[in-house]
């Protein structure tokens, strides 16, 4: 192993969250905050509580899942996706290193800044909502497994990418209808039953209901399910990528 | 001679059917500079990618230092430098940290001494906590230089590295190459230009449309540059060389109007004196005379454009 090369990705990266501060902690904490105002104090006041758990309560796993499920897939997609636009990416491609070592620099950094940001987010919450959480450790477990997931699916659409368009269009298009219609602010069991259905192709619904159990004890879909999804979801991300580098796909000729 | 990189039957084919480079051949020796001249779209680039792992290798074998460049990667990239040919800089970054990111992605520990030498050498010292799109062309280049050289290769690839360069900065760059074989790093460098060649090379390689078609030392290749010829206009054709003039290293055009002296002009020059004093006392006249050297210049173009 190549400590040293994954130190010096994952350095890299992170420097690149403090130059960009505004962009990557500060806007979404932001739009977050609004979220918690809007839904959490202003309309939630007026809505019956779901699962016995008051609204503004319940959309904080929700509304987490959806910074960390964006916020991951556009900063791993960009990290890589910079060093191929501006050919930096010689280097790394004539390093020492794997591309086991490439991807554990680039997605490592991309999934602390989610985690680091989530639980910002949480600490946000703190100030509009009363809530509590049953189980800390699985509620970080959830963080920080579909912060590495949706990591490595953003490292796969930076490889992709052949343009900034094309960059921001996966996370905008599908990353963003997927979570907001994954359950982030409603209980699929609210939901008319053909559509409680067609809801269960969604990968989102099986993490923010994991991750809600872990806050509440309530879920839509039973937590061992959850789980497994997230991990077969890791293992789908890691056999394309994968196949990238062993191929040279849009890195290599 | 010790060969510290050896390229075995290298074939390189594009995904688009094109064929860069066709079975080369090439061993660079230890401690040598190693001039590869070709015209655009020659393969240089490619060759010198595939051998730093940039572009995927097609057919054939690579050694660097005793280890298989795909089998034994670690190894052999770890005594590969490179300088690209474009100025692809992480433009946001200051130079010292820039620096340290290429020490790191090596796999060696932080050697702040020898960053700060390298530096200095490169005269970026001053320079280390500015961002590097605050630098000039030449300053980039001298980045690109530090961040090969970061984890003290043993192998030096230089792509173009004076291309878009000014004068001085050129005299510069040829002077820091000097100093870093003489530290023993075996440098290769591809080149358009041919004077660079000329002024750097222990030895040259011309490579054109994919093919290896020469690999000579400089000296032996500037014996060739050496040689002169004079050229005589005569005013009558000659049907032969009359056998009087055999002792002469003469040759008749075809139409038997010119008579061609081949010579050395560090040791014959009295000779030419000689022998137009010959040609007067058997009334071989001359209407015009000419002389040419033939320069590195003309070889590579007779080279290039397949004779």
């Amino acid at each position: 192993m190549n400590f040293y090369a994954i130190k010096a990705i994952y350095l890299f990266e992170m420097a690149r969250t403090w130059r960009t501060l505004m962009q990557s902690i500060a806007s979404p904490v932001l739009s977050t905050s609004l979220y918690f105002i809007v839904f959490g104090s202003a309309i939630g006041s007026r809505m019956a509580e779901i699962d016995g758990i008051s609204y503004g309560a319940y959309i904080i796993p929700g509304l987490i899942m959806l910074t960390v499920l964006t916020e991951s897939t556009s900063n791993a997609s960009f990290g890589i996706y910079m060093p191929k636009f501006s050919g930096t990416i010689y280097e790394i491609l004539s390093a020492p290193i794997s591309a086991a070592e490439i991807v554990i620099g680039y997605v490592g950094a991309a999934a602390s800044k989610s985690i680091v940001l989530g639980l910002i987010i949480l600490i946000t919450a703190t100030f509009f909502v009363d809530f509590s959480i049953q189980h800390p450790f699985w509620m970080l477990a959830f963080l920080v497994l579909t912060s590495i997931s949706f990591s490595l699916l953003g490292f796969i659409i930076g490889v992709w990418a052949q343009s900034f368009e094309q960059l921001q269009i996966v996370p905008l298009m599908i990353i963003a209808p997927l979570a907001f219609l994954g359950g982030s602010f409603y209980s699929i069991h609210m939901l008319p039953p053909l559509w409680q259905t067609i809801t269960l192709f969604n990968p989102v619904v099986y993490l923010v209901s994991g991750f809600r159990w872990s806050f509440y004890g309530v879920s839509d879909v039973q937590v061992g399910i959850s789980l497994g999804m997230i991990g077969i979801f890791i293992l789908i991300c890691l056999a394309i990528i994968a196949w990238m580098f062993k191929t040279g796909y849009k890195l290599k000729v | 001679m010790q060969s510290i990189l050896s390229v075995q039957n290298l074939s390189k084919v594009y995904p688009g059917g094109f064929h860069a480079l066709k079975s080369i051949n090439l061993d660079i020796y230890h401690g040598e500079i190693f001039a590869l001249l070709g015209p655009n779209g020659a393969g240089k680039t490619t060759l010198i990618s595939i051998i730093c792992g940039i572009v995927n290798p097609g057919e054939g074998k690579v050694v660097a230092g005793g280890f298989d460049i795909v089998k034994d990667f670690r190894s052999a990239r770890q005594l590969i430098g490179l300088v690209p040919q474009e100025l692809s800089v992480p433009i946001f970054e200051t130079v010292w940290d820039t620096v340290k990111f290429s020490r790191g992605l090596s796999g060696k520990p932080l050697d702040a001494a020898y960053l700060e030498q390298l530096l200095r050498d490169l005269s970026l010292w001053d320079k280390r906590h500015s961002k590097i799109m605050t630098l000039s062309g030449g300053m980039k280049r001298r980045v690109l230089i530090a961040k090969a050289l970061a984890h003290q290769p043993r192998i030096l690839f230089l792509d173009e590295p004076t291309a878009g360069v000014d004068v001085e900065l050129r005299r510069d760059m040829w002077q820091m190459i000097r100093g870093l074989r003489d530290n023993g790093v075996t440098i290769i460098l591809t080149t358009h230009y041919i004077d660079e060649a000329e002024e750097m090379a222990d030895r040259i390689g011309v490579i054109n449309k994919g093919q290896l078609i020469l690999v000579e030392e400089k000296v032996s290749l500037m014996k060739k540059l050496g040689k002169k010829q004079l050229t005589l206009q005569l005013a009558q054709r000659l049907s032969e060389i009359p056998a009087s003039l055999a002792e002469y290293p003469l040759s008749l055009s075809s139409n038997g109007e010119q008579l061609i002296y081949t010579y050395d002009e560090q040791n014959e020059k009295v000779k030419i004196t000689d022998l137009l004093r010959r040609l007067a006392d058997l009334q071989i006249e001359f209407r015009d005379l000419n002389t040419s050297q033939s320069s590195l210049e003309d070889i590579f173009v007779s080279l290039v454009e397949g004779k």
